[in-house]
């Protein structure tokens, strides 16, 4: 395959981007799409050109860290996969392929298409976790979990904090990612204890970093990696009202 | 000079850690205050152990060269984590376990850590649950296991396919708790470059921020390597991209001995390489295995027929499939060890029966277990991983079984470390799968992890006490010292001299080559020929790239091809090393397979009278041979004999 | 001091949203209801009319009403002013539609404002000639009707083409705006979970196409009456 490739190049965060075309040549179908960009940049520096940048790490879809914006879609083309499990068999010969970094405000471009994701951090640090210290818990089996709590705890948990939800929204929100870890851990008697302290901490903290506000578009389940759902958006808001309306 | 001390304690096998607790020294709440600890890497090992110095107190200073500590590469691990819970009632137990992972690792660990290991094990799981961590479980609510290689009963826990996921966000979940209490600071994209060693005492590290390519200083009263493997010598491994074995090498270089660089674990069940513009392989979790059948077909003509496309594995009738583990291991079937497994599909694709075009590739089968608990059973349990092998290979494993070939996976070897989980230099300590210590020469599935949040959670946290206890009059470590001085400027140095060469070929390039000759020559079946072979082409390699690399860009800014350069540096010494320990171990096990050394039904030959040691290398300078030391291995309580999956 | 969650959380926002939606939601399926009652019968109808006239229960409902909808318009700029920043500086150069998420729920301020220019034309259209009129203690409206025959009002309004054309255009602007609206509230209030959403979104298209069905029947009818 052929192909034409536009793609978003940005020295620093500070400088100013803009697109550059560049093609491929020889990729075979079965080629991975990263591994596409692979070629590009060994193409490139042959050509003394600086390769482009590019955040990629796992490359089977678990890690969250490839998180380009392909042809005006997060992850490209494909349902619930990540740009690394995004193959050329996607697309046709002769194709011209748009990619961009994720946009938001939240998500400053570190150089090229690599983007700063540390405010998926913040959040979770703000309260994303269960506060038992190491050491000194019950047996494993003590508390029995209804078996469709578990696996709806476990579909929220999937979450890789890729940030395509956020990517995707047109209001910038994040309210998927954090609801994704606020309805996981809510749905577990180990998570209920702190879950409205959990609920508001994160809420606030998502808030203050300048994230959008959720308007139940549903864009970021549709284009979510692990396809969860906003159904969990409501448990979120109901376990931040709640929380609010008990103060 | 260091010395080899293993500091095992004495007594009876299962008193050792109790009483070892017992006799180390604490350091008391005020004095842990004053003290600082630097971890490298967040993986369940780093992530473990920085939240949990995090809780005790300590000062810590946690480092990962991604944009977060979650995307540490045990977050891919698919299938599961071992304790002996015994929740099935299978007669398992602590001591099954050790001897499971003893017999595993074909009698080249030490038992001590291997029991403490088996022991701290069931409070690993405790620990998860308590985080949040949604573990499967049955309809009463209780947690289910699953069987996994080289084990009899079933005593792994697991969360979908992404169990390495779930119990890493339990672990960076713990970190972020103390990040935000303010006893942990953590510093994504930023890559440890040096250690540096002070009165022969580990005292902090040069690191360089990854997105402005600054140096920065680190000081520290303990260092602890937590980076994980170095499969990526191999080029195309199962590891993430940038998993690099650099950090751990710094540690050679710097005076901490290195064990067992030579053991490489091969996974058996990994999808198979399409070309050349390949450049990760993608493993399929081995508790696919539970119920996956792998064969391959008995008649020639069948092989061709499906090589050419004219038959599909579908139109195969069972009478003329060889489920060849089957057959040659009844006992164990389908779930012999990894290394078992690889070989056994090695010895098929080598006798011309391989399944694919490049022959090198067999079945892993459903069609038994889809018609006994039909396909939605299947989905529940597996639903994720067929997904993700339709997604890469456009086909679907519910119709036409998956093919599988062996793939780098994990490194048994890694920098030597006494009881105390304590480098040959002072203050460094090394866990996780960055050290040696507790999978011998072959790891057994589903137990990665356990070693990972054992050494975190419960056994570093206590053995750093015994070190930092004499640490409590230390000042703050200054890092204007001429040490930190003389570690940066050396850095610097080869950074320039890298960007200076600008030759013509990538660092990919050379990856690729290195890749090659590691897989050819030190891969799955090593040779007295092949490893002298390679330990000519890989110093040959080593100076072409230092004659003829070209890496684009600047230090002073975000640039991935200088970050690849370093670690491939890196590799290129590695690879040898990994080589010369081969060529030093005239006997087969685990992973190390010599072709000189088997039994006459091909299974390996091991030299237990002349090889039950860990081989330890120190560093000499670079075009230098390292010096080999030997830790002799004691075995009080599990006798070593040939490996038995057949009955 | 922190301002309260409903003006400080984004989540408090939507539930402001949430809340001033749904009321207004009950307020026009009544409307709806009321306007049915026109197809029936004109007395009963203007009996309504009466009620609803100059009397102080009425005039508190349209105040709280009216703030309502400035509440729910208000919160809504604010909401789209504070997405945008969040979006960030630069878009996409391309950008492709997101399968299975509806136009009408990444259009919802435009939708508002066309729903806000066909009430502005309703309130002159209707309000102006009858309550206003009262209130301003007037017995005869512009038209020369009494303020209080609301079926008479209703059958001269909707005789005009013109008219009919832009309250289909405004029914239909409000129908795109509760398909979205009314499951919508339910989840920013946190009242739904996995099993309920598809349900809760089945059951506000019916409510929407149910309520804007009615007002477009009683336009329609009127309509072809005026040319019968």
């Amino acid at each position: 395959m052929n192909l034409t490739l536009k793609i978003w190049r940005q020295k620093n965060a500070k400088a100013k981007g803009a697109f550059e075309t560049y093609n491929v040549e020889g990729i075979s179908p079965d080629t991975s799409f990263l591994e596409m960009l692979d070629i590009l940049n060994n193409k490139l520096i042959h050509e003394g050109k600086e390769p482009v940048a590019f955040d990629h790490d796992c490359r089977e879809g678990i890690c969250g860290m490839c998180s380009l914006y392909i042809n005006g879609k997060a992850h490209g083309p494909d349902s619930e996969i990540t740009t690394c499990q995004l193959h050329m068999r996607k697309f046709k010969d002769g194709d011209t392929i748009t990619i961009e970094p994720w946009r938001s405000a939240a998500f400053p471009v570190v150089r090229d298409l690599v983007v700063e994701r540390q405010a998926f951090d913040k959040i979770l640090q703000a309260g994303g976790f269960v506060s038992v210290n190491t050491g000194g818990v019950p047996d494993a089996n003590s508390i029995p979990i209804p078996k469709p709590d578990a696996d709806e705890s476990m579909d929220a948990a999937a979450c890789i904090g890729c940030g395509a939800c956020v990517a995707t929204c047109k209001n910038g929100s994040a309210m998927l990612f954090v609801a994704a870890r606020v309805s996981s851990l809510a749905k577990l008697p180990q998570g209920k204890v702190e879950a409205a302290r959990r609920a508001k901490a994160m809420v606030a903290k998502m808030d203050e970093l300048g994230f959008g506000n959720c308007t139940n578009t549903g864009a970021c389940q549709a284009e979510c990696p692990k396809g969860i759902s906003i159904a969990h958006i409501a448990r979120l808001n109901r376990e931040f009202l709640s929380a609010k309306f008990k103060d | 000079m260091a010395t080899l001390d293993s500091k095992v304690p004495a007594g009876q096998l299962e008193n050792k850690w109790g009483a070892h607790k017992a006799a180390i020294k604490v350091v008391s709440p005020g004095n842990k205050r004053k003290l600082d600890i630097i971890v490298i890497g967040t993986g369940l090992g780093g992530g473990a152990a920085a939240a949990s110095l995090g809780e005790l107190g300590y000062n810590v200073k946690v480092f990962c060269i991604s944009d977060s500590p979650r995307r540490a590469h045990s977050i891919a691990a698919q299938g599961g984590i071992n304790a002996a819970k015994n929740y099935q009632n299978d007669n398992d137990s602590v001591f099954r376990l050790f001897y499971d992972t003893i017999k595993g690792g074909d009698y080249r660990a030490r038992e001590a850590n291997v029991y403490r290991l088996a022991e701290v094990a069931n409070s690993i799981i405790d620990q998860c649950v308590a985080q949040g961590v949604p573990f499967a479980r049955e309809y009463g609510g209780l947690l289910d296991n699953r069987s996994f290689g080289g084990a009899q009963v079933s005593r792994t826990f697991y969360a979908r396919g992404q169990t390495g996921q779930q119990l890493l966000l339990g672990a960076y979940a713990a970190l972020n708790r103390q990040v935000a209490k303010g006893s942990v600071k953590s510093y994504p994209r930023h890559e440890m470059l040096d250690i540096v060693v002070e009165d022969g005492e580990a005292r902090g590290i040069i690191a360089r921020n990854l997105v402005t390519g600054e140096m920065e200083r680190f000081g520290a009263h303990a260092v602890v390597i937590a980076s994980g493997g170095y499969g990526n010598v191999f080029f195309l491994s199962t590891n993430a991209m940038n998993s690099n074995g650099s950090a751990a090498f710094q540690c050679y270089r710097k005076g901490a001995w290195f064990a067992n660089p030579c053991f490489t674990q091969i996974h058996p069940t990994c999808i198979p390489v399409h070309g050349d513009q390949q450049s990760k392989l993608t493993l399929m979790s081995e508790s696919l295995r539970n119920d996956g059948r792998i064969w391959v077909p008995k008649k020639m003509e069948d092989v061709k027929a499906i090589r050419s496309g004219a038959k599909k594995a579908s139109d195969i009738e069972e009478k003329d499939r060889d489920y060849y583990l089957e057959r040659r291991y009844p006992a164990f079937g389908n779930l012999v060890p990894r290394d078992v497994a690889s070989r056994a599909a090695k010895e098929r694709c080598d006798a011309g029966y391989g399944v694919n075009e490049t022959g090198l590739a067999v079945f892993l089968d459903f069609k038994t277990a889809i018609e006994r608990l039909g396909a939605d059973v299947i989905r529940a349990r597996y639903g994720n991983l067929f997904q993700m092998y339709e997604k890469i290979t456009d086909v679907d494993p519910y119709k036409e079984p998956m093919m599988i070939y062996p793939a780098v996976h994990y490194t048994m070897g890694g920098i030597w470390v006494d009881y105390n989980l304590m480098t040959t230099i002072p203050g460094l300590y090394a866990i996780g799968e960055a050290n040696f210590s507790d999978h011998g020469a072959n790891r057994l599935g589903a137990s990665a992890l356990m070693q990972g949040l054992a050494d975190g959670y419960f056994v570093l946290p206590y053995t750093i006490g015994d070190y930092l206890s004499k640490k409590i009059q230390a000042p703050k470590v200054a890092t204007d010292t001429a040490a930190f001085d003389e570690a940066e400027k050396a850095i610097r140095e080869k950074i320039d001299k890298l960007l200076a060469i600008k030759g013509k070929h990538t660092v990919d390039e050379f990856h690729k080559k290195l890749g090659n000759v590691m897989w050819e020559d030190v891969g799955m079946a090593r040779s007295k020929e092949s490893l002298e072979r390679a330990i000519v082409e890989i110093a040959k390699l080593r100076k072409d790239f230092w004659k003829d690399v070209y890496v684009p860009g600047e230090n002073g800014e975000f640039n991935q091809e200088v970050e690849k350069a370093l670690r491939l540096v890196d590799f290129l010494e590695l690879g040898e090393l990994m080589a010369r320990d081969a060529l030093n171990r005239n006997e087969s096990c685990g992973g190390h397979f010599r072709v000189e050394y088997q039994t006459p039904e091909g299974e390996a030959l091991r030299d237990d009278k002349n090889y039950a040691y860990v081989a330890v290398w120190e560093y000499k300078g670079p075009d230098h041979e390292p010096t080999l030391h030997k830790e002799e291995l004691h075995f009080e309580v599990a006798h070593p004999a040939q490996r038995n999956y057949k009955d | 001091m922190k301002p309260p969650f409903i003006i400080g959380s984004s989540v408090g926002r939507k539930f402001v949203m949430s809340i001033s939606g749904a009321a207004l939601v009950l307020f026009v399926s009544f409307h709806a209801v009321m306007n049915a009652i026109a197809l029936i019968s004109a007395d009963a109808y203007n009996w309504v009319c009466a009620v609803l006239g100059a009397n102080w229960y009425a005039l508190v409902a349209t105040m709280g009403l009216a703030a309502l909808v400035f509440v729910h318009i208000a919160y809504g700029v604010w909401l789209t002013l504070q997405n945008r920043k969040a979006r960030g500086s630069i878009r996409y150069a391309v950008s492709k539609p997101n399968e299975g998420v509806a136009w009408s729920s990444k259009n919802m301020l435009v939708l508002g404002l066309v729903v806000l220019g066909g009430l502005c034309v309703h309130l002159t259209h209707f309000w102006a000639k009858m309550q206003l009129v009262e209130v301003m203690g007037e017995h005869v409206n512009s038209l020369g009707l009494s303020p209080q025959d609301g079926a008479a009002l209703i059958a001269f309004t909707f005789s005009k083409w013109y008219n009919v054309l832009i309250y289909l255009v405004w029914f239909a602007a409000m129908w795109l705006h509760l398909t979205h609206g009314v499951w919508s509230m339910f989840q920013s209030s946190g009242v739904s979970n996995q099993t309920w959403l598809p349900r809760i979104k089945r059951i506000g298209n019916w409510w929407a196409t149910i309520v804007m069905g009615l007002f477009a029947l009683v336009v329609i009818v009127f309509y072809i009456k005026s040319l019968i």
